[in-house]
């Protein structure tokens, strides 16, 4: 081939050496390693979450098969006779979710207002400390204790004043044991509260300060402030942290396993035992016989987390607003 | 009548609602030192030698210990640090340094996603992708579902510190002459160490707990269960077993692995939280 010897200028020497690295050269300087490997571990997040779905789908399909939409509605669950209907479950864990909510949304919204608009810096920062460290005991402890604190004292000092007084409502109606709707309820409360105080807390830190002193300067006592200045500048937020709590009260098993007294069957009173999705499959899953069994209770575990899912993603809408409201200001 | 603002009214509204507030703070405050008082009442006094040595005794017997639980959940523990914290970490290296696009919105989405997922789910998914197979409970599938509840904490812990590391330190790095990847590796996460092992922490402080997941994999055990392919004994289900038991004996004990299992984790959290004191927390949900 005919040279023509002329050098090229400096600057395409250096992107022909560019172009031109040994796969040696370019293990070495390790950017397409570090890439592949980073990459594939993102990836299996997502191959296991497919995973997951897909187990589930695929080992309740006997159950879906026999039961069709009926499993829903339908309150039978008799292992002898192979019919399952879920309704009593689902009842048991939308009320002890539901009531949870009426307990702790008031105490947690109401510390985290106390937390961010009042309390001095430094003893906000210990006590969300603290409020967080609840958030990290384990169900098994809560039930613990739920079992052998929280039940004598709902026996003793709680229900028998309730029932004098509101005794006539068919939710307070009938004999007290302990165990019961209400008294998981009172467990699953305590054990949501850190979530939504340390969220709302976060949320109501990141309201601007000029609304505050907008609204100071035209006379505004304190709580009016707060109530009608911040709060409805967080408001969604807040409500974003409700629902991640919801998310965490529907999938809670331990500590409702062992204060719901685990009755599957539908009752119109608070204080009676039920029972809830994932305190089922915790207590029947090990003992199940028969495949039709096996394929009901994972059929449970399939409604419970396409339940927590939608209600995850609409607490994440929510705070993604939140987030992006706090940017654009 | 005065007629000052704000009315008389709206000041008992004031200092009424207000003091309701610090009320709340107060309960919820309450509560916790309650738990931690009444464990560590009844956990201590029921603690002794035994506990950490012995292996635990048929129903009706004074005595035993939970040492096999105490070194399942260890074992448990390990075989998840190992699933969980390189996947996660790695993924979170990827989302913080080269994610972007659809592809890492939807590797956070799932993330989330996987995080909310009820632990008693993922229980399930790990007895239908290795107890049945297998035919037979194990340490192997106990420490899996422990571990695939890891990665969505580790991995959002990990991409959040690496955002926290300023750009100028990448840019720098790449001025150099380093490539990205050492950049990354020699460099952002050095800086942000500190910050990973953090979320790292909580993250063990937190699957340690965990019960549900362990019930139809590890299952449990009476005795030692040496390897990977037994069934094991672990502190939180054995809480649960002896927690539901009818026998006074047992009920101590429990109180006594729930103490022990609670000091754990407080310390865990306590010294992960000084460790970034000052810093953003990680993301705990």
């Amino acid at each position: 081939m005919a040279s023509t010897a002329t050098t090229p200028p400096p600057s395409l020497v250096v992107k022909d050496a560019r172009e031109k690295l040994s796969l040696f050269e370019r293990l070495k300087k390790g950017d397409e390693a570090t890439f592949l490997v980073t990459f594939a571990s993102a990836l299996s997040i997502i191959v296991v979450t497919c995973l997951l779905v897909q187990h589930l789908w695929i080992d309740s399909v006997l159950s879906r098969h026999a039961f069709g939409w009926k499993f829903l509605h339908t309150s039978t669950w008799d292992p002898v006779a192979d019919q399952y209907g879920a309704l009593p479950f689902i009842y048991g864990t939308v009320v002890t979710s539901f009531l949870a909510l009426l307990l702790a949304v008031p105490v947690g919204i109401g510390a985290a207002i106390f937390l961010a608009e009042l309390a001095p810096r430094r003893l906000s920062n210990v006590l969300t400390f603290m409020i967080e460290l609840l958030a990290a005991v384990p169900s098994v402890i809560y039930g613990l204790l739920g079992i052998f604190v929280l039940l004598p004292i709902l026996r003793d000092y709680v229900v028998p004043p309730l029932q004098k007084t509101l005794g006539f409502l068919p939710i307070f109606k009938g004999a007290f044991y302990g165990v019961s709707y209400f008294s998981a309820a009172c467990v699953l409360a305590i054990m949501i509260v850190p979530f939504i105080v340390s969220i709302s807390r976060e949320v109501l830190l990141a309201v601007p300060q000029a609304q505050r002193e907008a609204m100071m300067a035209l006379g505004a006592t304190k709580w009016d402030v707060t109530w009608k200045s911040v709060v409805p500048y967080a408001q969604r937020g807040m409500i974003g942290s409700v629902f991640l709590a919801l998310a965490r009260a529907l999938g809670e098993t331990m500590a409702v396993t062992m204060v719901i007294g685990n009755v599957p069957a539908i009752h119109a009173s608070l204080l009676s035992p039920g029972y809830t999705i994932a305190a089922v499959i915790a207590n029947e899953f090990t003992e199940a016989t028969g495949d039709l069994y096996i394929s009901a209770l994972i059929e449970l575990a399939l409604v419970l987390f396409a339940v927590t899912m939608i209600i995850n993603a609409i607490a994440r809408l929510l705070l993604l607003g939140m987030k992006s409201q706090e940017t654009t200001h | 009548m005065s007629r000052s603002y704000p009315p008389t009214y709206k000041k008992v509204i004031n200092i009424s609602m207000l003091t309701l507030t610090g009320l709340a703070a107060l309960l919820v405050v309450s509560v916790l030192l309650f738990i931690l008082g009444y464990l560590v009442w009844n956990g201590a006094r029921s603690l002794n030698l035994n506990f950490f040595t012995k292996l635990p005794v048929p129903a009706g017997q004074e005595g035993g210990g939970m040492a096999n639980a105490i070194v399942g959940s260890g074992k448990l523990l390990l075989l998840a640090s190992a699933i969980g914290i390189p996947i996660g970490v790695l993924g979170g290296i990827y989302l913080a340094e080269f994610g972007k696009g659809p592809f890492s919105f939807a590797v956070r989405y799932t993330t989330d996603l996987l995080n909310g997922v009820p632990s008693i789910v993922i229980g399930i998914f790990v007895y239908s992708l290795i107890v049945l197979p297998q035919h037979h409970f194990s340490t192997f599938a106990g420490g899996v579902a422990l571990g695939i509840m890891m990665i969505p904490i580790a991995l959002r812990s990990t991409d959040e510190f690496l955002r926290a590391v300023p750009n100028t330190l990448r840019e720098g790095g790449l001025a150099l002459g380093a490539s990205k990847a050492q950049t990354v590796l020699t460099i952002i996460i050095p800086a942000a160490m500190q910050g990973i092992v953090t979320g790292i922490m909580l993250n063990l402080a937190r699957v340690a707990g965990e019960t549900a997941p362990l019930l139809f994999t590890a299952l449990g055990n009476q005795f030692w269960s040496p390897g990977w392919n037994g069934p094991s004994a672990s502190l939180p289900v054995v809480i649960f077993n002896y927690a539901i038991s009818p026998y006074e004996d047992w009920h101590r004990q429990a109180w006594a692995a729930g103490f022990v299992l609670l000091m754990g984790i407080f310390l865990t959290n306590i010294v992960a939280r000084l460790l970034v004191s000052g810093r953003r927390s990680p993301a705990r949900s």
